[in-house]
């Protein structure tokens, strides 16, 4: 079988290497037959490619510990599931994931765009070819997951924090979003090369782009899911590089999806567009390095390797590719109107993105850090929470603001009275907001009374545009029919409000106490008592698992149990208790930390609507999906501007 | 034995998928978008944007967002751009 697996990812690397050179030649010269045979190679390439993987998770599945990749990561114990999940596990079996996803995804967009943007296609094929050669070549020559050994009796198994349901979707959720950032790239490149930077490129890659951001959104949210309920700090986002890795692709295409409206509307900020969809691509890229290079220390790091300074080469290349084309193309991309006033839509869309971008390149700051300084000072100092807590707060904050007025803005230009008129109920709902949460005793924090008084006012806007719209259209289903894209955003805004509630509660008004307690002794955590009732022991099939049982009186009554596994492997994983008061949508949330005799240290956080967070990643999900349905429309507008272009 | 068939078998079919189009492919040159399809391009686009603008003015009127006085100074430079994109697209080919 690994042979199979090895030969199919030969046959991928040829036919990637092909699709490049094919597609390139028959670009240059208009040859139809090589551009198109460029392209079938490229849909070949995705086939040979989802064998290679058909291979790799039947070895998976069925435990043939021939394969040094099954040996490694799995093991004769572990659930089909598990088993499966174990394929983006480890920095092989992942990397072949990377390429089934990136030629899956560039297969069907050459098939969904070959009729309408046959100029810009025959430019896509190469440049996602290329892309795909690259991560071909890494998975033949460099790190195989078809190397072979004696078969083991049994595996290493699969690391106990990575047996978790979200594991199951987490990682394929943020590889869709990191490598679906490669189309619009391709798109953007391809419009650049071919010099038809008209605005085709946007429209047909938005989805694209959409699609990615959703998944990178989602899977982000998820991974703090899994970080809050399995990893058993306390905490769901801890800054760490690997996180940020994820984060920062997803800021800077958050600006691109909010500029591509001024150059749809404008036709203003072309070159900045493309500069957005090249960062977006490259910090995806650098992601992948910062995880598998082992430079940075993560726990969900893979281990150091000789693959880093690959990929470094490839970041470095593309990103030489990218500004030697945009500094080529700058006569095509000049804009071709200016912003007529600093209070429009399209002006807060620009402040908009001035403060993702900030955000953006201070969390890279935060991350590079710790690498620059081992390099030129030879001694790693990294940047800790404070620092990314400071900026979220400075370029966050504005940010939730903007998000308020930039909806009930006019586009081109507004007046200080109408503006003033369009916000007075937003106004009003945030000093309510305001006044009410001070008088609730909410003013401890500065900066969570901001966030909040900010939400309501967001808030507030979304229900005011809803209203009026629907007083125009006549139905609010006909509303949101009628522009999908827009009001799908305002639901994704919802969702960051509701987030920024989460993070703001659980962080800024979270109570936090360690105590040791005997059975039956008590601790009051901010109105909850919290009564140690005695310990469990359990042996299963792959751990000795010890539980405190906790009784939970006062505000809300419950029963936790909190503890350690101690796995046969030698792994020991914390396992945090947790109460959930769905109406405050509040954690009772309890750290077994450790046993002493007859007493055991308890930690134990209150932490006000943390599960907002969870709630928001359905609603930016719902939000995404409305804004992502396909529009026939825009596809009639399409056919109809290419036959009128052709004549 | 059988993997190396099966793989032979897969790279038979990939060379068949991609020598497809010499044998029943046409052989006339891609037509890109000339030079002339490209500025009607940009006239389309410059016709797209301005009637977009209209709606969105329209709409945002009617929503309240606007007031007349802003309305009124805004939409005139608005219809003029759009029948200026449309004469300029009218002049230079036929239309959809």
């Amino acid at each position: 079988m690994a042979d199979l697996g090895r030969a199919a990812l030969v046959v991928s690397l040829g036919l990637a290497l092909y699709a490049t050179a094919a597609g390139t030649l028959g670009a240059l010269e208009k040859r139809r037959r090589l551009a198109d045979s460029a392209r079938n190679a490229l849909i070949a390439c995705f086939c040979s490619t989802a064998v290679a993987s058909l291979v790799l998770a039947l070895a998976l599945v069925h435990h043939d510990f021939s394969f040094a990749y099954v040996a490694s990561h799995t093991s004769r114990d572990l659930s089909t599931i598990y088993a499966l999940t174990a394929f983006w596990g480890g920095q092989e079996g992942s990397l072949l994931l990377w390429l089934l996803v990136l030629t899956a995804y560039g297969a069907l967009a050459v098939v969904l765009n070959r009729r309408l943007l046959r100029d810009l296609i025959v430019w896509v094929v190469p440049v996602i070819g290329g892309i795909s050669a690259f991560f071909a070549f890494i998975l033949v020559a460099v790190s195989s997951p078809f190397q072979t050994q004696v078969p083991a009796v049994d595996g290493a198994g699969l690391t106990p924090s990575l047996q978790n349901p979200y594991m199951v979707a987490h990682p394929p959720m943020l590889y869709l979003g990191y490598v679906g950032l490669t189309v619009p790239f391709a798109f953007a490149a391809a419009a650049m090369i071919s010099g038809h930077t008209d605005e085709r490129w946007i429209v047909a890659t938005r989805r694209w782009t959409l699609a990615a951001w959703m998944f990178l959104g989602f899977g982000q949210i998820l991974g703090a899911h899994w970080a809050y309920v399995e990893v058993g700090w306390g905490g769901y986002y801890a800054w760490d590089p690997v996180e940020n890795a994820a984060l920062m692709p997803w800021l800077a295409a958050t600006a691109f999806l909010h500029s591509v409206m001024i150059q749809e509307r404008k036709g203003m900020l072309r070159v900045w567009n493309m500069i957005l969809v090249a960062l977006a691509f490259e910090l995806a890229v650098f992601g992948d390095f910062l995880t598998r290079s082992g430079v940075i220390n993560s726990i969900h790091s893979f281990a150091k390797s000789s693959i880093g300074a690959w990929f470094l080469a490839f970041v470095v290349v593309t990103t030489l590719f990218s500004v030697a084309l945009i500094l080529w193309r700058l006569p095509l991309l000049r804009a071709r109107t200016k912003l007529e006033s600093p209070l429009s839509r399209e002006a807060t869309f620009l402040y908009n993105n001035l403060l993702l971008v900030a955000l953006c390149l201070t969390v890279l700051w935060g991350v590079i850090f710790p690498i620059l300084t081992e390099i030129f000072v030879g001694q790693t100092r990294t940047i800790g929470r404070p620092y990314y807590d400071f900026f979220l707060r400075i370029f966050g904050l504005p940010l939730l603001l903007l998000m308020g007025i930039g909806p009930l803005i006019a586009w081109r230009r507004s007046s200080v009275r109408a503006l003033l008129k369009t916000l007075r109920w937003p106004i009003a709902a945030a000093v309510v907001a305001g006044g009410s949460l001070i008088a609730a005793g909410a003013g401890s924090s500065r900066p969570g009374l901001i966030a909040y008084t900010f939400s309501a006012f967001v808030l507030a806007t979304i229900v005011v545009e809803l209203v009026r719209g629907t007083r125009v259209t006549g139905s609010l289903f006909q509303l949101i029919a009628r522009n999908r894209r827009r009001y799908g955003g305002y639901i994704v805004h919802a969702a960051i409000v509701l987030l920024a509630i989460g993070i703001a509660g659980s962080s800024a008004y979270q109570t936090e106490r360690e105590q040791k307690l005997a059975i039956g002794q008590s601790m009051i955590v901010a109105g909850h008592t919290v009564t140690y009732k005695g310990l469990e022991h359990e042996r299963t099939g792959v751990a000795n698992e010890t539980r405190a049982v906790l009784a939970l009186s006062g505000r809300v009554h419950g029963t936790i149990r909190s503890g350690v596994n101690s796995y046969f492997t030698g792994d020991n994983s914390r396992e945090v208790g947790i109460h959930t008061d769905w109406l405050r949508a509040e954690d009772t949330y309890v750290i077994f930390d450790q046993q002493q005799g007859k007493y055991v240290y308890f930690k134990v956080l209150i932490k006000p609507l943390v599960n907002l967070i969870w709630v928001a990643g359905f609603v930016f999900l719902g939000g995404s999906l409305v804004a992502l349905w396909p529009d026939a429309r825009e596809q009639r507008r399409l056919v109809a501007r290419l036959a009128l272009a052709r004549g | 034995m059988t993997e190396l068939i099966l793989g032979g078998l897969i790279a038979a079919a990939a060379v068949v998928l991609v020598a497809l189009p010499f044998f029943l492919g046409s052989d006339e040159q891609l037509d890109a978008v000339d030079d002339a399809g490209e500025r009607r391009l940009a006239l389309i686009d410059e016709r797209d944007r301005a009637l977009a603008a209209l709606k969105e003015l329209e709409f945002d009127h009617r929503a309240g967002k606007i007031d007349d006085a802003d309305y009124r100074a805004l939409v005139g430079p608005l219809r003029r751009a759009a029948a200026d994109a449309l004469q300029a697209l009218d002049a230079d080919g036929p239309q959809e």
